[in-house]
């Protein structure tokens, strides 16, 4: 039976006493929520904090609010069932709830948390491996060892950014709530993601997310494309989050192209937004864009699935991406 | 009396019927104790510490300061268990902990017990082993090519395994009375059985000085063997026990070194030791699907009758034996059972390499090369300009008959199969005339009902049944048998059930039990069926027997008029004349004493007696047909099966939806290996298993698995209890070909290697765009030197099963 | 030996209806109390990885995989195990369905299905196949190919709606 190593486990009811629980406890500490990530890592020995700080007793962490027209405020400890249920966020955010169901599992989606997906650890199969299985290859540069065996000359981690809800909250322009003992900030989520597979967020270990601020529609037309093996349980290997706003005439003025599960951060493809700006959405455009996603999406071997088709997958899934947006009204 | 097989030529009351499982209540209610359910007092724990290379000899291994963690009660190494053993005779190169050298990653070389794992765990990192690396062997060309350094010190050379020649009639000459002759190269990528269960097993050594292994094993007796030797224990001193398992599919067939590890702990400490492998473990006990390379090539006269084949396999055998000579021959047996091959040449090799040993799965040894012969059949017939159906059809083995290379059919329903499954699937209006994207396959293929003969060569029964009648009317069967979830432990309460004329839920099963139980050499070979059942058969007549005396004694009826249903013996003429089935206990008890018989059952020999023969031969052979229809996504390259239509003969079936529910298992598992299972090593970083969990080794999801038709023909084989073939196995046979048949039928692309996953479609299509050839696949095979033919005159040409003399052969060449 | 300071956390929570007080070592999951402290073997497990659906149980009525949740986050919670899903020793429908068909073959996937249908049941009476497909879609079995676990459930909603449902024939014998 893979075990948890042992740990100090606390229970936190308030967002202060959580903050402050984790400030007492120092570097060793980790918050944990749904513990879908957390607990399988741990038991892995990939993570192995002394201390471990739960979340999900905070009342004020499953609170939703608002609607599309004032934005929605999510709370961060909020599962991801309750997400793709939630009538408001499936009436004005449909691509949120829909990304969620994509998440894995039913089972496993009434335990994570959408705080939890937006900072899933960075994967790589090197890395999401027993203990005994790194040590055979002499581990690697994000836990105990020295090298990225993705890259092997690279200075930097290549583990894969693998939310669902991370490319989508960049293309929405979401905000997230990061509260310490000390601070209280609201950042991009765009702002939130570095790209290297070791330290992937912006985000100070003290922190704590607390809300995802969702801004209010004005006509944003969004959608998420998920590429994984299989219809459960897998990673996407491959996310394209698209968010469009488009004219009356049919001019889309402003583009957001987000392409998840190819790098340690998402990406967005700047390329591809300014095929799309000032022009009708047609196919011409549509082609533009999905060829500009395909020249920056350079996924390396560490997912399932070859790299190179992976790569390839980036022009119809961004196709399909903006061919749905095209038809839906 | 005679093997009327029931009442009397009354209708049966328990065969073809759907009773309930006799353990499914407590499979739905928790209740069924597999082995990690199992907890003794004063039980200890083990972990096995496993080799993190690949190949390399141990210098070196410290156990001091793992013995001198708190907790810890014994640390053991390979100079504990020195004696090798291995499933095969012929390939004893097991140890339960390495000696001096370590084959792959994950070859325990320490074991640990201690009083609870997790401290078993934290002595893990505190033992110290010195390797010196050896170059690793880790492809098919490596093992074919490279002789050092070897693997093992035994085989056919360097290292190669086995090598096999057997040529039956002349090829040649075959060949030469062709229309057509094509060569095609197959690759059929490893996989694994996956069971949701992990290994488990628990040791006690009692206080009477024995020793008792329960364990989740489909082999207790070969268990026991091993134990016995290895373990330097009369074997009449060791009990093994297997555990209802949970899920098996071939994948715990072998001994494994952890069952040895824990008795030899439980000798050394006194208390009992338990283990339970966590998921990468299991991936590294394996002994799963081999990757198989193949090459065949095949004439044919204008209308698709077979004029010769000749089929070459290469199988990357892993770094241990397991069953792999038998998993070589598999790999040339059954090509002659579907269709009439009247001259036929097989050549087969398997090689060591640097990883988890491969061994049976499901269909062992036969899905490759049943895949490689169908997907070459679908090319020869659009190349001559016939149906895929009608080469097949028209060209069927046929019933009761001996192939070229000596192989018995009884029954022969394929015709049957296909013809349903043609018309049920509307395949006229379907093939090469769906939209392009959409399209079907089509495949058929044939499985053993049990190996004719057993792993170890001896002149005894392979399943013996005893049967205890109690004077109130209580039956108890016992036999050797391992339910791993096809319901052996039901079909022996309903052929005793059926023959007593009781209920199957009044008899009392006990199962896989060395102590209590007669042998059943185990669940193998889809031979539980057709040998317990034929061995509980001859149990309960032998007893219906005695009763019928007694009661006729006392009935004053002639013996002849006697039937037993509803659970009373009675006259046939005067049905409301009779007694309770306990009461005829009664009678037969006061007359012959104690009621108890027994009933075994011994394959018929084979015709083949040549060097060989041992491997194919079956009482009795199923068959099944598929069609499969598929979406492709040209533009992705991503594989959908919609649909499949299946057809199986299982002769009779002992309980329909039991035999349902393996043909739409063995669907299940077909479809995972056609589309995305695999077993993939990295042999740039260590030979590693690229994925040992259960989220990257992608077994399908209730969103993969596809809707499925079953058509049960029924068409009673003599060998058969009843009738009864098997089912466990065959039907995954023809789900790959007839998925990459689809595909061709909808884009146009051959897929000659399994998985067919979305990349090699799709760079099939981009070479199809280019004007290249449009397939994905191996392109040839390592050259090698084979070994003269053994030449065996086909039955046609008047052979006797035996091989010609070596010197004929010479002075011919 | 240093004189450990084991200290063991000490839990109460109802499980099968009963209320249970219950020591353990406190990073054990809940996989591992029900089976190891509370010797409720009945719930499985395949990876402990929350990759395969076998150990689910349900938490206040919410299927959950309990080899990732803490035995000390199930304080006060309601558990239901398998040993909990029949009235005494009258099974549920679904048990019953499930047995029926032989949804249950090795049996060592069955706790972790029949209690994710339970609770697709009691939110949905009335699911269609492709309902029933999407919520068993975190549990894998590699025995039955599921159309017979699909079958069994369909079967014992049915049931539970109050309808006297038989399986079609050809669940049972295959198609003529």
């Amino acid at each position: 039976m893979m075990r948890l190593p042992k740990f100090e486990y606390r229970v936190a009811k308030k967002i202060g006493d959580a903050v402050k629980m984790m400030a007492d406890a120092g570097a060793d500490a980790m918050f944990v929520a749904g513990g879908t990530d957390l607990y399988p890592n741990m038991k892995r020995r990939q993570q192995t904090p002394r201390t471990v700080i739960s979340v999900t007793r905070i009342r004020d962490l499953h609170e939703i609010n608002g609607d599309g027209q004032s934005g929605m405020v999510i709370g961060a400890s909020v599962t991801l069932t309750e997400l793709c249920n939630h009538p408001i966020i499936n009436r004005d955010y449909p691509v949120v709830a829909n990304a969620a169901r994509l998440i894995s599992t039913p089972i496993l989606r009434n335990m994570g948390t959408i705080g939890g997906n937006l900072l899933l650890d960075t994967r790589c199969n090197y890395y999401d491996q027993n203990y005994e299985w790194r040590r055979g290859i002499n581990f690697c540069m994000k836990k105990d060892g020295d090298i990225c065996w993705v890259a092997p000359s690279s200075p930097k981690c290549w583990a894969v950014q693998s939310s669902d809800l991370a490319p989508v909250m960049v293309a929405l322009g979401a905000k997230l709530r990061l509260v310490s003992s000390v601070t209280d900030r609201l950042v991009d989520a765009a702002g939130l993601y570095n790209n290297d597979g070791i330290s992937y967020l912006h985000k100070m270990p003290g922190e704590l997310m607390t809300e995802i601020h969702l801004p209010p529609v004005n006509g944003t037309r969004a959608v998420y494309k998920k590429l994984r093996r299989r219809g459960a349980f897998d990673f996407p290997v491959l996310g394209v989050a698209a968010a469009l706003d488009v004219d009356r005439d049919g001019t889309v003025k402003h583009a957001r192209l987000i392409l998840g599960g190819v790098a340690p951060a998402p990406l967005a493809v700047e390329e591809a937004a300014a095929h799309l700006v000032g022009k009708p959405l047609d196919r011409e455009a549509i082609a533009a864009a999905a060829e500009a996603a395909y020249l920056k999406a350079r996924p390396l071997d560490n997912t399932d699935f070859v790299m190179g088709w992976r790569k390839q997958m980036a022009r119809p899934f961004v196709t399909r991406a903006l061919e749905e947006l095209r038809h839906c009204r | 009396m005679a093997m009327n097989n029931g009442n009397n030529g009354r209708p049966h009351k328990v065969i073809g019927k759907p009773f309930r499982k006799v353990d499914a209540r407590a499979k739905c209610n928790g209740q069924t104790r597999f082995a990690d359910d199992i907890s003794l007092p004063r039980m200890l724990y083990c972990k096995l510490l496993r080799s993190p290379v690949p190949h390399a000899l141990i210098k070196r291994i410290d156990t001091t300061r793992a013995r001198q963690l708190p907790g810890v009660v014994a640390v053991i190494t390979g100079s504990d268990l020195p004696i090798p053993y291995g499933i095969l005779p012929v390939s004893q190169d097991e140890h339960a902990l390495c000696i001096d050298k370590v084959r792959m990653i994950g070859d325990p070389v320490a074991a640990i017990a201690a009083v609870d794992e997790d401290t078993a765990f934290e002595a893990m990192d505190l033992i110290e082993v010195e390797y010196e690396r050896l170059k690793t062997i880790s492809t098919i060309e490596e093992g074919v090519y490279v002789d050092e350094p070897r693997i093992h010190e035994y085989g056919d050379g360097g290292n190669i395994h086995k090598r096999v020649s057997l040529e039956f009639g002349d090829v040649d000459e075959g060949f030469a009375e062709a229309d057509h002759v094509r060569e095609d190269v197959f690759f059929y990528e490893g996989n694994t059985h996956l069971p949701l269960e992990q290994h488990a097993a628990v040791a006690h050594f009692d206080a009477d000085n024995k020793l008792t292994l329960w364990s989740a094993t489909q082999t207790p007796h070969y268990v026991h063997r091993a134990l016995a030797k290895v373990l330097g224990l009369p074997a009449a001193h060791i009990r093994v026990i297997a555990t209802p398992n949970g899920g098996g599919f071939g994948g715990k067939s072998d001994p494994f070194n952890h069952e040895v590890v824990v008795a030899k702990l439980a000798m050394m400490t006194g208390r009992p030791v338990k283990i339970t492998l966590t998921r990468e473990e299991v991936f590294y006990c394996h002994r799963g699907r081999h990757p198989v390379l193949m090459w065949v090539k095949t004439g044919v006269k204008r209308d698709g009758a077979i004029t010769a084949m000749h089929f070459r396999t290469f199988l990357d055998g892993g770094a241990y034996g397991s069953y792999g000579v038998a998993s070589t021959f598999y790999t040339g047996a059954l090509q002659t059972v579907t269709y009439n091959v009247p001259r036929y040449k097989f050549e087969g090799v398997r090689v060591f390499t640097n990883k988890p040993p491969c061994g049976p799965k499901r269909g062992h040894g036969t899905p490759q090369p049943r895949f490689a012969l169908e997907a070459h059949l679908d090319k020869i017939a659009e190349e001559i300009g016939i149906s895929p159906v009608d080469i097949r059809r028209r060209h069927l083995a046929p019933a009761f008959s001996v192939t070229a290379n000596y192989l018995r059919i009884g029954s022969m329903g394929l015709g049957a199969c296909i013809d349903k499954i043609i018309e049920a699937s509307d395949w006229q209006n379907k093939f090469r005339r769906l939209p392009y994207g959409k399209g079907v396959g089509f495949a058929c293929s044939s499985y053993l009902c049990g190996a004719g003969l057993p792993i170890y060569w001896n002149n005894m029964p392979h399943s013996g049944v005893q049967l205890r009648l109690d004077r109130q009317g209580g039956v108890c069967v016992l036999c050797g048998s391992t339910d791993i979830g096809q319901g052996s432990d039901s079909i022996l309460a309903y052929i005793v059930a059926e023959v007593l004329g009781i209920d199957p839920f009044d008899i009392r099963v006990v199962t896989a039990d060395t102590d209590l139980t007669p042998v059943d050499l185990g669940s193998y070979s889809s031979r539980v069926t057709l040998m317990t059942g034929n061995a509980a058969l001859q149990a309960a007549e032998r007893a219906r027997e005695l009763l019928t005396i007694a009661v006729a004694e006392k009935l004053n009826v002639p013996i002849e008029n006697i039937a037993f249903a509803e659970r009373r013996a009675f006259d046939v003429e005067n049905p409301e004349v009779g007694v309770s089935f306990a009461e005829a206990v009664v009678l037969a008890e006061s007359k012959f004493g104690t009621i108890g018989t027994v009933g075994s059952y011994t394959p018929p020999r084979s015709p083949g007696k040549f060097k060989g023969a041992g491997v194919g031969p079956s009482p009795a052979y199923s068959y099944s047909a598929a069609v499969v229809e598929v979406g492709v996504d040209p533009e992705t390259g991503i594989v959908t099966v919609e649909r499949c239509w299946i057809a199986h003969d299982i002769g009779q079936s002992i309980n329909p939806v039991l035999v349902m529910g393996q043909v739409e298992g063995s669907v299940y598992m077909g479809l995972g290996e056609a589309l995305m299972e695999e077993m993939t090593y990295r042999a740039n970083r260590n030979v590693v298993h690229k994925f040992p969990s259960m989220l990257e080794y992608k077994s399908p999801t209730t969103l993969e698995m596809c809707d499925v038709k079953t058509f049960l023909i029924e068409d009673p084989d003599p060998n058969g209890p009843f009738g009864a073939k098997e089912v466990g196995q065959g039907p995954l046979l023809p789900v790959p070909p007839a998925v990459v048949n689809a595909i061709y039928d909808a884009v146009g692309v051959r897929i000659d290697e399994v998985p067919a996953t979305p990349e090699k479609v799709l760079a099939a299509l981009r070479a199809k765009q280019q004007g290249k050839d449009a397939r994905f696949g191996p392109k040839s095979i390592p050259e090698i030197e084979w070994p003269a033919p053994l030449k065996v005159p086909t039955p046609a040409e008047g052979g006797d099963g035996k091989e010609l003399p070596r010197l004929a052969v010479h002075v011919k060449d | 030996m240093p004189k450990a300071k084991k200290q063991k956390a000490h839990v109460r929570l109802t499980i099968n209806r009963e209320e249970v007080e219950v020591a353990f070592a406190p990073h054990k999951t809940l996989l591992e109390v029900l089976r190891e402290d509370l010797a409720l073997t009945g719930t499985k497990h395949g990876c402990e990885l929350g990759e395969c659906g076998v150990c689910t149980v349900l938490v206040d009525g919410q299927p959950v995989l309990s080899c990732l949740m803490l035995g000390l986050d199930a304080e006060g919670r309601a558990v239901t195990t398998i040993e909990g899903m029949a009235e005494g020793n009258e099974l549920h429908p679904l048990q019953e369905t499930f047995a029926d068909l032989g949804a249950a073959q090795c049996g060592y996937c069955t706790p972790g299905f029949l209690l994710t249908a339970q609770e697709l049941l009691e939110k949905n009476p009335s699911p269609s196949r492709a309902e029933i497909q999407e919520a068993l879609s975190g549990n894998l079995c590699r025995c039955t190919g599921y159309i017979k676990i699909y079958e069994a459930v369909e079967l014992a909603a049915a049931r539970m709606r109050g309808e006297q449902a038989e399986p079609a024939k050809e669940i049972i014998y295959g198609y003529e």
